[in-house]
């Protein structure tokens, strides 16, 4: 099981001709991901590394291939439309890795694709993976992680891959990660993964990594105190950030208080949320909540 | 990106939006012959990249070319500093001299992104002049709230709707209404994140004019608007901020001693977290980015090294797209060419870990290795500065 994608995701790359694309393509295959598709506007009807056919749309790529979810590497000019097209193309499940892409691109993507039956993960983010299906959709190093019961969800990228690698260390495996992004407007936040770890008999418990800006570790909070039935370990970073300076990630900027770090301490605290005091202590927060849960020996 | 209040107005004009006369003055001269221009009294406004200038002795009214010579002289070449600077302030290069304004009502006018409603919102209020923040906080009922859908953009009825709620009469309702317009206007088309205008006010004639004006540009648009990024002031800007945009790193100068290079942003946050809990204080936050070179890596130490504050250097990879020995190479590359001895700690982690460690070891460069973040922060904290 594990959340989103698993043995039957048949990928379809948007940008696999492309140095990113290609390089990320041959990565998730090298993992045993199933990429059945490429597409590259004017580059259709070539073979990507001989092994996965490259398509000028997504409409034919799905036509011909059946892929249900789709990975998308062009640039942020051309992103948003490249969202669009497999929204278009009725792609249930889209991840956009591209970094930059503007914002008021993105409002008006989340509202296209608002009421039609697509997910969007992302932008800005780096993918996601089952560990336990070999199925690793995005730009993670597939190496550090171990199949398991712990879910991961994470606003960051390489923070993600140091909570992994923490909790692998400790032999504590992973259902599924999901990178939602690091950009103020996103697809798919906390909430509604927390409901998919909830609904996943293969999620014991979830580890969850917040940052500065916005609100969504508040909802995530309000949202683990009134249904969430599974432990969580959360933490949030950027306790040292300055207020409105943009910390890398276009999201990650302190706008009022309740964008700090402390605001969302609090309300992760009050809904019962294990917090691990620094990002060093990942792993052994995770390692001590499910012990005391008795979901680890 | 920041631009200044002139330049906003210029952008205003543009799309219709009432602003006073003003002249840009960059000596004292110019502010007497300007406020000459304007009928010999004039309000001079020191262009900063920052709020809250009003309070802070930024904005001062004068009654007379001379006096406007002196204030003039007074604040040029000096740093402003306000509750929204540093406390080195920001230097003031640019005066806005403007015509005085007949002021009968002062109202709030912003449009921004609310990420809850992942859309644009319009925010209306009656406090204007205030600090919107405290009128947030204090009398929150006072601030009126337009969700726009992106798709069909700020409808006639919305604007109606805000103007009703400012309880603004039916002779300046259609002008106020026009100005609100307008100013979505300028929000989309320039790929703003904020616009604000505080005050906009009602003259004694029942005009709407926009005594203020605050544009925040979308970094990642500006592949589209060229003529937007001419507006850009590097004067207003931490020097090594600017110089790490420019090479396109992500660089937020710090207080404390202890530079921090980190690939990927959210670990790099996490890494000054760290630094701070062990008791050593971050002198900035790096993300040296995804598919950086040796070169680029090597350029984001140099930024580090050139910063007098630095002490001592952390170093957190996890190398993924970025592998450790391309990190190795631009770390070694930089403290050779600057011959720097600031002693550094390096952790490194993921794809080519082993020729990442052999290159800084074999350097000579004063490194000491930690394998985890725990390990990382102690050996920082030993290093004595």
């Amino acid at each position: 099981m594990g959340v989103l994608v698993d043995e039957t995701t048949r990928v379809l790359v948007q940008g696999i001709t492309g140095k990113e694309g290609s390089f990320h393509a041959r990565g998730c295959m090298a993992y045993g991901t199933n990429v059945v598709a490429g597409v590259t506007p004017g580059k259709g009807g070539t073979m990507f590394d001989d092994k996965v056919p490259v398509f000028n749309s997504v409409e034919e790529a799905v036509a011909e291939t059946q892929a249900n979810m789709s990975l998308i590497f062009v640039p942020p000019p051309f992103a948003p439309d490249a969202i669009l097209e497999s929204a278009d193309a009725g792609i249930p499940l889209i991840a956009c890795i591209t970094e930059g892409v503007p914002v008021q691109d993105m409002v008006k993507v989340y509202r296209y694709i608002e009421n039609k039956p697509t997910r969007l993960i992302g932008p800005n983010c780096p993918g996601l993976i089952n560990p336990g299906a070999k199925c690793k959709i995005g730009i993670m190093p597939g190496a550090i992680h171990l199949p398991g019961r712990v879910g991961v969800l994470s606003r960051s990228g390489t923070l993600t891959y140091e909570a992994v690698g923490q909790l692998t260390t400790l032999n504590l495996g992973q259902s599924s990660c999901v990178g939602i992004g690091g950009d103020p407007i996103i697809g798919t936040n906390f909430v509604d993964v927390l409901r998919l770890f909830d609904a996943d008999p293969d999620t014991d418990a979830v580890v969850m990594i917040g940052e500065i800006g916005g609100t969504m570790e508040q909802d995530a909070a309000a949202f683990i105190k009134a249904e969430f039935s599974k432990p969580v370990a959360a933490l949030v970073v950027g306790a040292s950030a300055p207020p409105g300076k943009r910390m890398g990630h276009a999201g990650a900027i302190i706008t009022g208080e309740s964008a700090t770090a402390e605001y969302k301490i609090a309300a992760l605290t009050d809904a019962g949320a294990w917090v691990i005091p620094t990002p060093a202590d990942i792993g052994t927060t995770a390692q001590e909540m499910l012990r005391s849960k008795g979901l680890l020996t | 990106m920041n631009i200044h209040e002139f330049q906003a107005k210029e952008v205003f004009s543009r799309y219709g939006i009432p602003v006073p006369r003003g002249i840009v003055a960059t000596t004292p001269e110019e502010a007497k012959a300007a406020t000459a221009e304007l009928g010999g009294q004039s309000v001079v406004k020191a262009q900063i990249h920052a709020g809250g200038r009003g309070k802070s002795g930024g904005v001062k009214l004068v009654r007379s070319p001379e006096e406007a010579s002196e204030v003039a002289q007074t604040m040029l070449g000096t740093n402003l500093v306000t509750p929204q600077t540093g406390p080195e302030g920001a230097p003031v290069e640019k005066l806005l001299i403007e015509e005085l304004a007949d002021i009968k009502q002062e109202l709030y006018v912003a449009l921004t992104i609310d990420r809850d409603h992942r859309g644009p919102a319009l925010l209306v209020s009656t406090q204007g002049g205030m600090d919107i923040e405290e009128v947030a906080a204090n009398n929150p009922e006072d601030i009126h709230t337009e969700p726009v859908d992106p798709l069909s953009g700020l409808m006639p009825f919305q604007t109606r709707r805000l103007v009703r709620k400012l309880g603004l009469d039916q002779s300046v309702a259609s002008e106020a209404a026009k100005v609100l317009s307008a100013l979505y206007r300028v929000f989309v088309e320039n790929d703003c994140t904020l616009v604000e205008i505080n005050p906009l006010i009602i003259t004694s004639e029942g005009h709407v004019v926009a005594l203020d004006a605050k544009i925040n540009l979308d970094d990642d648009s500006m592949f589209r608007h060229a003529d937007l990024l001419a507006y850009r002031d590097v004067s207003q800007e931490d020097p090594l901020e600017a110089q790490a945009s420019d090479l396109d790193i992500a660089y937020v100068n710090l207080d404390g001693d202890v530079g921090c290079l980190v690939n990927g942003a959210g670990l790099a946050m996490a890494t000054l977290d760290v630094t701070n809990a062990a008791g050593a204080a971050p002198a900035n936050f790096l993300d040296v980015g995804g598919g950086a070179t040796p070169e680029k890596v090597s350029s984001a130490v140099k930024i580090i090294l050139s910063d007098p504050k630095v002490k001592r250097v952390l170093i957190n990879i996890f190398g993924g797209i970025l592998r450790c020995d391309i990190a190795g190479e631009g770390i070694v590359m930089a403290y050779k060419e600057t011959g720097s001895t600031v002693p550094l700690v390096v952790r490194m982690l993921g794809t080519n870990v082993v020729e990442g460690k052999e290159i800084l070891g074999a350097s000579g460069l004063p490194v000491v290795f930690a394998d985890t973040l725990t390990d990382a922060s102690n050996a920082i904290k030993q290093i004595k500065v």
